[in-house]
């Protein structure tokens, strides 16, 4: 079998919270391997941030290990990009530094960064505002911004966490078709949280439901139909169906 | 909403003091005996201070002097400050150990006004322009240091994490991220700074000093000159709004990003 790009072995984090414990997330197991697209839903407070953001390398797992590339995560890096879903911009800093930051950041020289940022921006469909801060941007465009500077960091995982859970439903839905397509032409491997049952169907390979008290994984459904997929067919209706009932707890 | 013509907001500025100017006229024109001269004697006063050639008594052609003595202090002074206070906020707002020593000091000695340093400072630095400029730094010092120990403890903890993982090291967080995102906090106490060191430096010299525009006005009163002080305290008046107006003009060009600024 081949080797999978992040795997998270028995891992279980605990918060110390006002002299109590918590069990954010107890002994979970995911295995994802290169250029999947993989939701994560679940009720609120089941762990799906903690999980993602010990993936980033934010928090430290109490128990178990977090390998990407059979490595252990240590830290925060370039090649695990993070998508808030508070966008996380620089105000000070145009759509282009923005999108340019990762590169300088790492010493890139001043030419291939330009040249990187310029193409990244005209990716995300932003040329025109290539130009503005942040405080002049929309939602949409805003997150499109922090879609861009992962990717122009040359992030190979991408983690979201409820990247669209502040827009509209039409922007919503016209991010989603973009992030598809920019997941399908950068061979990208996504780790996408969401509450919404459809957008999960909508994206994703494998939808990982999650539930909590404590959080915990309780099922990894993979999804077969092919995209661009319609919310309307039998098929997307039966597992919305299943979905729901995994979240509600009986299956 | 209809649309208001570009003249209203200058019209109306102009049109309370233009007011407030007649009224003096006519409370002090043509009186015998009047504590305060009337505004055609005060400018008439202002222009032999200048440029002389009016009066040709011991003040005229002074004004540039005094003008460019106390501007040169209140600069120097709020000059020196931002220097010292800048990079003690920074160390105090990052550094805990530093903070953890210096902080209760600082806080405890920030209640004492600036007008009560006087004396002191007339004691160990003598009557004179030395005295005027410790009160200006001294002034200048708090707002700035205040404000930069706020802004660079307020920076938003996801811009930390966003930069972590775009793979800034922790080397360089503090000029990539810290101090871009705490110069909004950084230019208010700039600014505030520069208008207090203004207040001060005119305090500062009405006890020995001999040149400046604070002293120009003591040495005026105790002359009786009524229409030199009132030219003093218009000088000050106006060289403190142009400088506020010119320091507010590089903070929107700085913060031309930030909402509440640009
Ligand atoms: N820094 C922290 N300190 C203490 N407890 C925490 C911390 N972070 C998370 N928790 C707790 O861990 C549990 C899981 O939180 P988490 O944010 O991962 O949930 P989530 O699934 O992302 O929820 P939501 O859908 O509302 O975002 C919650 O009970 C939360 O209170
Ligand atoms: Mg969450």
């Amino acid at each position: 079998m081949v080797e999978p790009i992040l795997d998270v072995k028995n891992v279980t984090k605990r918060f110390a919270f006002n002299n109590e414990t918590v069990t954010a997330l107890a002994n979970a197991n995911l295995t994802i391997q290169k250029g999947e697209f993989v939701c994560l839903i679940g009720p609120s407070g089941c762990g799906k941030s903690t999980l993602l953001r010990m993936v980033a390398g934010f928090e430290t797992a109490s128990e178990g290990e977090l390998l990407m590339w059979t490595k252990p995560v240590q830290g925060p890096g370039p090649d695990r990009g993070m998508v808030f879903q508070d966008y996380g911009l620089f105000p000070w800093l145009t759509v282009t530094k923005n999108i340019g930051f990762g590169p300088a950041a790492r010493g890139r020289p001043a030419k291939e960064v330009k040249e990187t940022a310029r193409r990244f921006v005209e990716m995300v469909g932003l040329t025109r505002f290539a130009d503005a801060f942040p405080h002049q941007l929309s939602g949409g465009m805003k997150q499109r911004v922090a879609i861009a500077r992962v990717l122009a960091n040359e992030a190979e995982v991408v983690l979201m966490d409820e990247p669209f859970g502040a827009l509209d439903a039409m922007t919503r839905e016209r991010l989603q078709a973009e992030l598809l397509e920019i997941w399908e032409a950068q061979k990208l491997t996504v780790l996408f949280v969401t509450h919404a049952i459809e957008e999960a169907i909508v994206l994703a390979d494998r939808v990982v439901v999650m539930s909590p008290g404590p959080g915990r994984i309780v099922a990894d459904e993979r999804i077969d139909i092919p995209r661009p997929r319609d919310p309307t067919s039998p098929e997307f209706n039966e597992l919305r169906r299943r979905l729901s009932g995994l979240l509600a707890g009986h299956h | 909403m209809t649309q208001q013509p570009a003249w209203r907001g200058p019209a109306l500025a102009a049109a309370f003091p233009l007011l407030a100017l007649v009224a003096w006229h006519f409370a002090t024109s043509g009186r015998a005996y009047s504590l305060i001269p009337p505004p055609w004697e005060v400018w008439l006063e202002l222009r032999d201070l200048a440029v002389g050639g009016i009066y040709d008594d011991a003040f005229s052609e002074t004004l540039g002097t005094h003008a460019l003595a106390s501007m040169s202090r209140a600069y120097g002074g709020f000059g020196l400050a931002a220097l010292v206070a800048l990079p003690l906020g920074m160390l105090i707002g990052r550094v805990e150990i530093i903070r953890a020593m210096l902080d209760p000091t600082l806080q405890l000695l920030r209640p004492v006004p600036v007008t009560a340093w006087l004396p002191l400072a007339m004691i160990v630095f003598g009557l004179g322009p030395r005295s005027a400029f410790f009160l200006v730094f001294l002034g200048a010092f708090y707002p700035i240091l205040i404000n930069t120990i706020f802004g660079v403890r307020s920076v938003e903890p996801r811009l930390f994490e966003a930069a972590a993982m775009l793979g800034v090291s922790p080397s360089a967080t503090f000029a990539k991220v810290v101090l871009p995102a705490s110069l909004p906090s950084i230019f208010t106490g700039l600014r505030l700074g520069l208008g207090l060191s203004w207040v001060v430096i005119v305090v500062g010299e009405m006890t020995g000093v001999q040149t400046g525009l604070g002293a120009i006005i003591m040495e005026a009163r105790q002359l009786s000159r009524t229409d030199i002080v009132i030219c003093g305290m218009a000088v000050i008046g106006v060289l403190g709004f142009a400088s506020d107006k010119l320091i507010m003009l590089f903070g929107q060009w700085l913060l031309r990003w930030s909402p509440q600024h640009g």
